[in-house]
């Protein structure tokens, strides 16, 4: 690296650049249109108000906002709420139960610690969609019982999505936490704070940007998860966006392309800006291991 | 730290210490002592214990005593660690672990569980449900019987029936109790106008509620074989009677017209002698044949033998494909002359950040055969059948697969990269090794340290990667005469979904033994890849 940043000072031209610069762009170029047709295919598609396969094959051959217009009469705003209601408490929950436990492994000496880390390891290793038959047999279960907690509730399915929660991501948080020098929690003890004051007070601010990091994930990953949700959800009314425009894309017939197209821009763009913001951390080795879905 | 000891301590010359709060908190009385924190915890934890004990009621009441069980452990071990002063770990580990316990490890077990026993349709519930079950769907009406004029009447929520007898008494029954005399009733010849405890449904409030009207059935008698009183319009009855009779001595059913025998078998039926069966049946252990099924019973072993091998196949073929080509890609970035690496990374990770479901979807719309963007537009109308033929669709799937995974890759080994040191690069440079020996011997070694975990977990999501499977080809094209419904391109957990929910017979159990295979592969492979790291060893 050393001699290519001495050889910045020369500038290479002519073959000799084409051979050991230039050729990376070429590369550079075919790769950015194999990412980008797909995504412009989208949004020509949703931008064509005749909103069938065989129509939005010319990329902008129309622009219109009938698509969008058309999405309001349709079920779309209600996932929309449905996918941010179950994201959203779904990351605050993981974040909060994460953080509580990343705290007592990291700052308290316990019978047992030992243990538990290596069984939380372990379960971390069996991704808690592999259950989902049982998970679909507890549910019918315990909607004899609580219907809250059933099938076709989206309580349920936030429930579901937390019993994951601390398998998957107490481990990220315990090793930031044992960052945080303990000397900042034993000064606050001796000034008389309690062990939930130094918690929430002191903790949480200093590790906020695991816990952004952590919620964001957590946010992302439900709004992706589809096959609890298929699951779970069975009316109409309270899909969630995968589900609801699964069933869209999927129907081979009369697929509504247009209107698909258009709530994938939609659902996309939130997601999308979410990632300029994760894209550091990921780089950065911090989610090491979190493969996106 | 022995302030924080919060395990009773061993009884030894050393008194036990106390919760690390301040001395003078033990001197002053609790009472007066009230902080808003306490007032928080106390408001929490009672509103837990009432739905709580909401909830015991509740399973009580259904006579689910699994559930009450659990709940009143987990209501105890709630009380006792918010409200003991030592238990501190608790306090910050009891949310999560009960999520933990009852969504994934109860879920996990009950996945075993169930791997042994032929839960699914036909055999849904326990022997007593479907006895009952069977005397239902058996009934028949009795030839030539009486018509009773009947008066459908509600109790709270509740449906009765009501008939006026010969004598003029009004006499009621539910579902749950058998038709009595009622005392206490009005009749207008033989309609009941009005009774004690119940109201009368009128015109309106019974085509409303036509259909739970329809399936009441209330036993004539407690003697289950003297049938019951149905109705299907409200205001007329028949009493129908079973068309089998349970012995309940011997356990057995009998046709009353022909006679037949038919006695419980192992696989959780009543079953005659000529091997017809009475339908439902119930829910036993099967041992493990649900496992033995896959490898052996000819129909379904084929596909799955076939799946199992696509399965390893795409995850290899995925993390290969993907890291190859995020390598290859962030090489070539990795060098300061190339102007625009910012806005090349900004768009090559756009797949990434793409929602996955969506990006399965869309290629789904694009690779139609016959009006997609790729076969119309790129191909210039080409017919090939990317979803539909066996070996294009696994071809389609590999390559979106790529399309979706190469960025996390890319952007992967662009960290590790700049983490090499260049000293060691720079060394190699000086012994004289050339740019493929140096990538051989030195780059690729250096970045496999941090990259090789990640490769695991990437191979273990890919694995199990239902989403792009489900949503690009359903699985399909499907296999030809295999007993469940699952296709070329389904892999292991794709074919627990479809055993389980989409065959036309639900073979939970089935689809469970598929599961725990999956767990054991999965607990395999990461097993291995922990020998190899220290994750362990930093607890």
């Amino acid at each position: 690296m050393a001699r290519a940043s001495l050889e910045l000072h020369a500038p290479v031209t002519g073959v000799r650049w084409w051979r050991e610069v230039g050729w990376r762009h070429v590369v550079g170029v075919v790769m950015v249109v194999v990412c980008v047709t797909p995504l412009l295919y989208v949004v020509s598609a949703s931008l064509n108000a005749g909103g069938t396969l065989t129509g939005s094959n010319k990329l902008f051959s129309q622009v219109s906002g009938a698509n969008y217009a058309e999405l309001a009469r349709t079920d779309f705003p209600l996932w929309a709420v449905n996918s941010l209601v179950v994201c959203t408490a779904t990351a605050l929950g993981t974040v909060l139960m994460g953080a509580a436990a990343a705290y007592a492994f990291s700052r308290f000496r316990f019978q047992g610690r030992r243990a538990s880390l290596t069984a939380l390891l372990l379960v971390q290793m069996f991704p808690q969609m592999l259950a989902f038959v049982a998970i679909f047999l507890l549910l019918l279960t315990l909607g004899d019982v609580f219907p809250a907690l059933g099938l076709n509730s989206r309580l349920a399915l936030i429930a579901v999505y937390l019993g994951g929660a601390l398998g998957v991501n107490a481990f990220l948080m315990y090793g930031f936490f044992n960052t945080i020098p303990r000397e900042l929690d034993e000064a606050a003890k001796i000034d008389g704070a309690s062990h939930a004051q130094i918690f929430f007070t002191i903790i949480l601010r200093l590790v906020s940007p695991i816990l952004a990091v952590v919620g964001l994930l957590s946010f992302v990953s439900a709004f992706g998860e589809f096959i609890l949700a298929k699951i779970v959800l069975s009316r109409v009314e309270n899909y969630t966006l995968a589900v609801g425009l699964y069933v869209w894309a999927s129907d081979e017939r009369n697929a509504p392309w247009g209107l698909f197209a258009a709530a994938a821009v939609l659902a996309a763009i939130p997601v999308l800006l979410l990632f300029q913001f994760l894209q550091r951390y990921i780089v950065s080795g911090l989610t090491a291991g979190s493969v996106k879905g | 730290m022995s302030t924080q000891q919060t395990e009773p301590a061993k009884a030894g010359p050393e008194p036990r210490t106390p919760a690390p709060e301040p001395r003078r908190r033990s001197v002053t009385s609790h009472a007066r002592d009230v902080k808003p924190g306490f007032v928080v915890k106390l408001v929490l934890v009672a509103l837990v214990d009432a739905l709580g004990l909401y909830g015991i009621l509740a399973a009580a009441a259904v006579q689910s005593w699994g559930i009450v069980v659990f709940l009143v452990l987990a209501l105890v071990a709630v009380n006792w660690v918010y409200f003991s002063r030592r238990m501190l770990p608790g306090k910050y580990l009891v949310p999560g672990l009960l999520f933990l316990l009852v969504y994934q490890l109860f879920v996990m077990a009950y996945t075993g569980y169930v791997s042994f026993t032929n839960y699914g349709d036909g055999h849904n519930s326990t022997k007593a449900d479907a006895i009952q079950a069977i005397q239902v769907q058996t009934e028949r009406r009795v030839e030539g019987s009486p018509t009773y004029p009947v008066t459908v009447l509600a109790r709270g929520d509740e449906l009765a029936l009501g008939i006026v007898d010969e004598d003029g008494h009004v006499r009621v029954g539910t579902s749950a109790e058998p038709l009595e005399t009622l005392d206490g009733a009005q009749a207008d010849g033989d309609r009941i106008t009005g009774a004690d405890g119940f109201e009368v449904l009128g015109l309106a409030q019974i085509a409303q509620r036509q259909g739970e009207i329809t399936e009441l059935r209330v036993p004539v008698s407690d003697d289950a074989s003297e049938g019951s009183l149905r109705t299907q319009d409200g205001s007329t009855g028949y009493v129908y009677t079973p068309s089998v009779a349970y012995d309940e001595a011997a356990d057995t059913f009998t046709d009353l017209e022909s006679g037949t025998v038919y006695t419980p078998s192992r696989y959780g039926t009543f079953t005659a002698e000529d091997g017809s069966r009475l339908t439902p049946g119930w829910r036993v252990g099967v041992g493990l044949e649900n496992y033995t099924a896959m490898f052996s019973d000819s129909r379904l072993s084929g596909p799955f033998f076939t799946i199992l091998a696509w399965t390893f196949a795409f995850a290899i073929l995925s993390v290969v494909t993907t890291f190859g080509l995020g390598l290859f890609l962030a090489i070539v970035f990795n060098d300061p002359r190339v102007r625009g690496r910012r806005f090349y990374r900004s768009l090559l990770i756009l797949p990434y950040a793409f929602p996955g479901f969506l990006a399965a979807l869309v290629w789904r719309g694009m690779l139609n055969p016959r009006f997609g963007f790729v076969n119309e537009v790129l191909l210039g109308g080409a017919d090939v059948p990317w979803l539909t033929d066996p070996w294009l669709a696994k071809l389609s799937i590999l390559l979106v697969n790529l399309w979706l995974g190469f960025p996390y890759m890319f952007l992967v080994c662009t960290g590790a990269l700049q983490a090499i040191p260049s000293d060691v690069i720079e060394s190699a440079r000086m012994d004289g090794a050339g740019a493929f020996r140096v990538f051989r011997s030195m780059t690729l070694p250096l970045l496999m340290i941090s990259v090789a975990p990640l490769l695991i977990s990437s191979f273990a999501f890919n694995f199990n990667n239902f989403t792009l499977i489900y949503m690009l080809t359903g699985g399909g094209p499907n296999f030809e005469s295999s007993p469940v419904l699952v296709g070329h391109t389904d892999i292991l957990i794709s074919m627990v979904y479809a055993v389980a929910f989409e065959s036309g017979v639900k073979q939970y159990g089935l689809a469970s033994a598929v599961s725990i295979l999956i767990f054991v592969i999965v607990g395999a492979i990461s097993y291995a890849a922990f020998r190899r790291t220290k994750t362990l060893e930093e607890l």
